[in-house]
């Protein structure tokens, strides 16, 4: 029972992990400005990488392969948003311009 | 049913490389290196469940850390540059 | 079913070979590379090569990347448009692939178990490992124990191209740069730099090991270990990383590691046995096989280690005594 619960479980972390990382992959490909993609593509790459994860984990169970997940989702938890704010200070170096609206001003 | 999983990280994969191609500014390009580099891993991972394998996931932690320094270098590189073109434009 | 990953992954791979071939930003392509590199190494992964996908991972899509972002940097950022029309290399290349696909229509079927490499002499590998030399990671066996004279060789050529590269490229020293400008934006970077050098170390180390029961071995951990120090040397500057890792101490590291393979060789030799036989280094032929592998796997480590910080310094050298 408890076994059927854990399955149903990590399958919607899953689903809903890979759903999350589409959503964040078609925000890159039709947001109109260099800024925007950035803001997409961090926050749903690190939300979609921690359900599939944690999906994952729920299927490994209590083992050194859960272990090796939470590192892995460690890393990528410090790394994807350092990596993000790395290219956002290099953008702004370099005086890119995000996209303002022009009527409020 | 992780075959479904694993096709759509490679459409997001296939829109990653999209904007990889499409992309006006060089920043773009590198963010959507980095995107795929995270799919990469998370494939990897789903892929070595897949097959029953979970030393994928030794594959997979050394993506993360190598695909993390790869970005970190590619912005040194382009501040040098524009560090060097700002200097010589004086 | 199972090939539908893989014709996807390969058109991916197409695609890309495609959009470097036509694209004329020079840093773009270095990028590119890298994600051609990352979608061979998950091909890779996909086809159960996994030793092959963690060596693809470690120098592809890192170690070479960066080496190529230091010579784009060092040389021009745009690739000049070409003279003349490509009509005799089209031709050439148009024939020769023909040639090379007709070839293939006689080779035997992706996992034909009549095919003539699975007849000689990997069966005897595959069926004398267990017994012989008692390590679940046949790749590692053939590679550290059956073929250990090739791979002796290998290092050796790993070691002649860091001397090669010092020959070239020399090396200058770079004063430690702690105040330079800029600095402010660097304080994340280096405040994760220092949380994440010693777990790159620690997972180096651990590749290294236990690349006898999972993928790994020495090639692969001599990268991440290197990759490591080029994290600590992007986050706080050239200088810095000189201090902690000194160029004479890269010199003798590369050679220290060729020196501990060919040295297990030699002891083998004295204790009785011949050149990398390693059964005789213990009293016990499989404990002797264990140790010889693990001493040669160090060695390799510390070599590829040694001559890939040796070609970094080289190049990033170089790059900071021209831009100031």
């Amino acid at each position: 029972m408890i076994s059927l619960i854990a399955d149903i479980l990590s399958w919607t972390c899953l689903l809903g992990g890979a759903i999350f990382l589409l959503i964040g992959a078609i925000g890159v490909l039709r947001f109109p400005d260099f800024y925007s993609r950035l803001h997409a593509v961090s926050i749903c790459d690190t939300l979609g990488a921690g359900l599939v994860l944690t999906g994952l984990m729920l299927q490994g169970g209590l083992s050194l392969v859960t272990v090796k997940l939470l590192l892995m989702f460690y890393f990528l938890l410090f790394t994807g948003p350092t990596a993000v704010h790395a290219l956002a200070e290099a953008a702004l170096q370099s005086k890119l311009k995000p996209l303002v609206d022009e009527h409020e001003s | 049913m992780y075959v479904v999983i694993t096709i759509v990280i490679l459409i997001a994969i296939a829109i990653g490389l999209v904007r990889a191609f499409r992309g006006p500014t060089l920043y773009d390009r590198v963010l959507a290196a980095n995107m795929i580099g995270t799919l990469t891993v998370l494939m990897v991972a789903v892929l070595g469940f897949m097959s029953g394998r979970p030393e994928f996931l030794d594959i997979a932690l050394v993506y993360v850390l190598i695909s993390f320094v790869s970005t970190i270098a590619v912005l040194k590189v382009i501040a040098l540059r524009s560090n060097a073109t700002a200097a010589t434009e004086k | 079913m199972d090939y539908l990953i893989d014709i996807v992954l390969l058109g991916l791979l197409m695609i890309t070979g495609f959009a470097i071939v036509r694209m004329r930003s020079l840093l773009a392509v270095a990028m590119l590379t890298s994600i051609y590199s990352l979608l061979s190494a998950s091909l890779f992964v996909a086809l159960d090569a996994v030793d092959v996908a963690l060596t693809e991972a470690a120098i592809g899509a890192g170690i070479s990347t960066i080496l190529m972002l230091a010579t784009i940097a060092l040389t021009s950022d745009e690739e000049k448009a070409p003279r003349h029309t490509p009509l005799l290399p089209l031709i050439v290349v148009t024939a020769t692939g023909a040639a090379l696909i007709y070839g293939t229509l006689d080779m035997p079927h992706h996992g034909d178990p009549d095919a003539p490499v699975h007849h000689h002499v990997a069966p005897t590998y595959l069926h004398d490992t267990p017994g012989e030399i008692g390590v679940p990671n046949v790749v590692t066996s053939v590679l550290a124990s059956y073929r250990g004279y090739d791979t002796l060789g290998e290092v050796t050529v790993i070691l002649t191209a860091g001397a090669g590269v010092l020959a070239l490229l020399g090396y200058r020293t770079r004063r430690l740069n702690s105040r330079g400008p800029g600095n402010r934006q660097l304080v994340v970077l280096r405040v994760i730099a220092k949380l994440f050098f010693p777990l790159i170390l620690l997972f180096a180390l651990y590749v290294l090991f236990h690349g006898d029961y999972g993928p790994g071995g020495g090639f692969q951990a001599g990268v991440i270990f290197a990759t490591g120090f080029i994290l600590y040397a992007l986050a706080f500057g050239l200088g810095n990383a000189q201090r902690v890792i000194p160029h004479r101490l890269l010199r003798i590291m590369a050679a220290v590691g060729v020196l501990i393979y060919a040295g297990v060789g030699i002891e083998s030799m004295l204790l009785g046995g011949k050149f990398l036989e390693y059964r005789v280094l213990a009293d016990d032929p499989v404990t002797g096989q264990h140790l010889g592998i693990m001493l040669i796997e160090l060695g390799v480590g510390i070599t590829v280690t040694a001559v890939v910080l040796i070609i970094y310094y080289g190049f990033v050298s170089r790059l900071h005594a021209r831009d100031i």
